[in-house]
């Protein structure tokens, strides 16, 4: 773009003069300064919210999409997409699960989702189908006593500024990469979390996400904050397939954990791929970023990844504090046409910092993944330690694994370690099960998921179980 | 209960099985021996279903039905359980969980309900104490780490667990140290009853003090040249196969 061109952006006065009208729900599709003012009007957000965003999108115009990345896809146009709609409007959804494409609620039987929750997950025109209201009120009274702050991403911009502005783009700054710039631009969803100093958040986040998983959006933003000895486990996602209108997702989450506190942050994400040839599939592009700045924090990310089309995320860790820990564990399963690029990057900065790694990937059909991790030590991280492992198993002969592993080490007293192995599924222990009566897919299901067992153990006991289901759903039909 | 009639078999394009013809009956423990290389293994796993093998003549029939046209799983689910000479490794997966697949696929396949747990222990526990087995085994990944002779006593245990109506062991005396040796053989001889037949792959004419055949076959060259009864294996043990060769070739 011309610098003048830019310097007229700049200086164009956003607060009047709207294309669009106020009182509209949704905005065309575009994105220009007048977009993000309505957004952040239509929030409700002070000035320096919007001032934020303005700094972000600004960044965003000068910056280039990622092209290092081991994917494949045609280039997304921006301004086709609109950045602000209210809720569909019931009567435009489905009004019935009659209406709904069998094979999804196929899916839904198999993974054993409630019945009530399946109609909204298919995005069903329902009124109160669950008691999500007394639900999520049982939910919020039981963490204001702990004194846990949960709420929407707007909600904590209107009711808890101060924070916010403390800590939103302090981990993931609004530059940081093109799609974190754009999503500081625009995003319109997501949730904040607060653990004041010594609480031990008293329950997992999670069934609240489960009941509200239909209504997730497309430019996230999450910040979690862990005050000086605080403890959370967060969960994020669902494990039943989720359909979206929007192509495009990008979301930001943001973790801080202060002295000895510690945060565990689980993701079990299931995007629609896309029909065999990747149509209608999910682009899932993620930032993702914890930062240990407090002696002794930890903060650990699981992942189990099977969905979208297209997969780009680095959950990463920042090990500031003395002796703090990073972790990682990843379970990444594509079959069909998907492409998934997904890794991560563990930083040591301070003195006597740890970390984890181990990756598990399953291709199998068509699909094609690779697993990118950086482990950088800094002049300054005596003794840090990482060990990372990365598994690849191949389940047919044309899908494809590739590991990429970075490793910058500036101080000579670390200690860093790397495996990684690459194994097709074997045809003996398949023989193996199946000349003991289990059937071929259930062998492979098997077979698949001790594999992915150094993982699915780091997940909260409910999330494992649903995970290994979610994984022999996945690979249905992989294998002969 | 099993008839093997003139099986031709072909592996990579080179005829391994020519010919070979094997009758064994409910209650009968029949012994297979023969120089390396004769088709012994090739012979079990074809009964198995094992990929990679062509038959390209010849009937394998069980309980009268042909074998031939089942998958593997439903071979074993039909009663055929194939002990390996060098069982794989499957990490991950615990063994107690195998166990119990294996078992509920066979009591689904039959029209029952799963096993349950409680049953289940009580009957792997009974089962694990008498191969002399330590409960570890249970929660350990199939296989994995264990020792060679662990590995055997392994096979024995889901033999005894999962009741096969033919159980085919292929050199599960090999790599056994001598108390293994017996307490292998024990569980061996306790599957033997009346409705069951055993096949067994082995070299040493040792196992077969142990487990006391009815009949012993030699395997050349992928047809089986002589039977006879016990008295074959200690001739085999003192002379070797050169005569057998001759006698055939006769
Ligand atoms: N997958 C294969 N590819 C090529 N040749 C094979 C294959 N499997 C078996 N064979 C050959 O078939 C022949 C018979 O092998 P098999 O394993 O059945 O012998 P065996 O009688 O069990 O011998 P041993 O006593 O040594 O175990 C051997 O010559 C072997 O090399
Ligand atoms: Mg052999």
């Amino acid at each position: 773009m011309a610098s003048q061109e830019m310097e007229e952006l700049v200086q164009r006065e956003y607060t009047q003069g709207f294309v669009t009208d106020i009182e509209s729900d949704t905005v065309p599709p575009g994105l220009d300064e007048n977009t993000i003012a309505f957004i952040s009007n239509k929030k409700g957000e002070p000035e320096w919210m919007l001032e934020w965003r303005l700094e972000a999108y600004r960044q965003w115009l000068t910056m280039t999409t990622p092209s290092w990345a081991h994917l494949d896809y045609p280039p997304i146009d921006y301004q086709a997409i609109s950045y602000y709609s209210a809720p569909k409007k019931q009567e435009d959804k489905p009004q019935s699960l009659d209406e709904v494409d069998p094979k999804l609620l196929e899916t839904y039987e198999k993974l054993g989702i409630p019945l009530h929750e399946r109609a909204a997950l298919a995005g069903v025109a329902v009124d109160a189908v669950f008691d999500s209201v007394s639900v999520t009120t049982t939910f919020k009274e039981k963490l204001a006593e702990a004194g846990v702050i949960f709420c929407s991403i707007s909600e904590a911009i209107r009711e808890y500024p101060e924070l916010v502005r403390q800590y939103l783009g302090s981990v993931v700054p609004q530059g940081d990469n093109y799609f974190a710039a754009l999503n500081s631009a625009v995003f319109t969803d997501g949730s904040f979390v607060y653990v004041p100093e010594g609480v031990e958040c008293p329950m997992e986040l999670s069934t609240y996400f489960r009941i509200n998983a239909a209504n997730t959006g497309q430019f996230e933003r999450t910040l979690i904050v862990c005050d000086k000895r605080a403890q959370v486990s967060y969960l994020e996602g669902c494990t039943a397939p989720q359909r979206d209108e929007n192509q495009l997702h990008a979301a930001v989450v943001e973790l801080v954990a202060l002295e000895d506190a510690n945060i565990k942050y689980s993701t079990v994400q299931n995007w629609y791929p896309g029909d065999e040839d990747g149509k209608g599939g999910i682009y899932n592009f993620v930032t993702k970023r914890g930062d240990c700045r407090g002696d002794r924090s930890k903060i650990s990310w699981t992942q189990v990844e099977t969905g979208s089309a297209i997969t780009w995320k680095y959950p990463s860790c920042m090990l500031r504090g003395k002796d703090s820990v990073g972790e990682f564990y990843s379970v990444a399963v594509t079959n069909g046409r998907q492409q998934a690029d997904t890794g991560t990057k563990m930083i040591h900065i301070g003195e006597g910092t740890r970390s984890t790694i181990i990756s598990k990937g399953i291709a199998a059909g068509r699909s094609d993944q690779a697993y990118r991790g950086l482990v950088k030590v800094g002049p300054r991280a005596k003794n840090a330690r990482n060990f990372t492992q990365c598994d690849s198993l191949l389940i047919g002969d044309r899908c494809g694994a590739h590991t990429f592993p970075y490793q910058e080490i500036g101080n000579s007293s670390a200690t860093v370690e790397h495996e990684a192995t690459t194994s097709k599924i074997g045809e003996d222990q398949l023989f193996y099960c199946q000349s003991r009566g289990i059937s071929e897919e259930d062998a492979v299901n098997m077979i698949v998921n001790g594999f992915c067992k150094d993982v699915f153990q780091e997940l909260p006991m409910e999330f494992a179980v649903e995970a290994e289901a979610l994984l022999n759903v996945t690979l249905e039909g992989a294998v002969g | 209960m099993l008839e093997v009639k003139d099986l031709h078999v072909t592996v990579e394009g080179s005829e391994i099985l020519k010919g070979l013809n094997l009758t064994v009956n409910p209650g009968e423990v029949h012994a297979l021996m023969g120089p390396n290389g004769a088709g012994k293994s090739t012979l079990s796993a074809v009964i198995a279903g094992k990929d990679g093998y062509e038959v390209t003549s010849g009937e394998v029939l069980f309980e009268g039905k042909n074998l031939l046209e089942m998958e593997i799983e439903e071979r074993a689910l039909a009663g055929i359980l194939l002990g390996f000479q060098y069982p794989v490794e499957i990490p991950g997966v615990k063994n107690i969980y195998l166990l119990k697949a294996a078992l509920n696929a066979q009591r689904v396949a039959r029209g029952e309900e799963e096993i349950p747990a409680p049953e289940f222990m009580k009957l792997v526990r009974e089962q694990l104490s008498f191969m002399k087995m330590d409960g570890s085994f249970l929660q350990r990944a199939v296989n994995e780490g264990f020792s060679g002779g662990e590995k055997k006593r392994n096979e024995i245990l889901q033999m005894l667990v999962l009741q096969p109506k033919l159980a085919m062991l292929d050199e599960i005396d090999s790599g056994l140290d001598i108390d293994a040796m017996k307490v292998v053989a024990e569980g061996i001889n306790s599957l033997r009853n009346a409705d069951r037949a055993i096949l067994m792959v082995t070299h040493y004419e040792r196992l077969l003090e142990h487990i006391v055949p009815d009949r012993v076959h030699v395997l050349v060259d992928g047809r089986i040249v002589k039977s006879g009864d016990k008295n074959l294996a200690n001739e085999l043990e003192a002379r070797g196969y050169e005569w057998v060769l001759e006698e055939s070739a006769a």
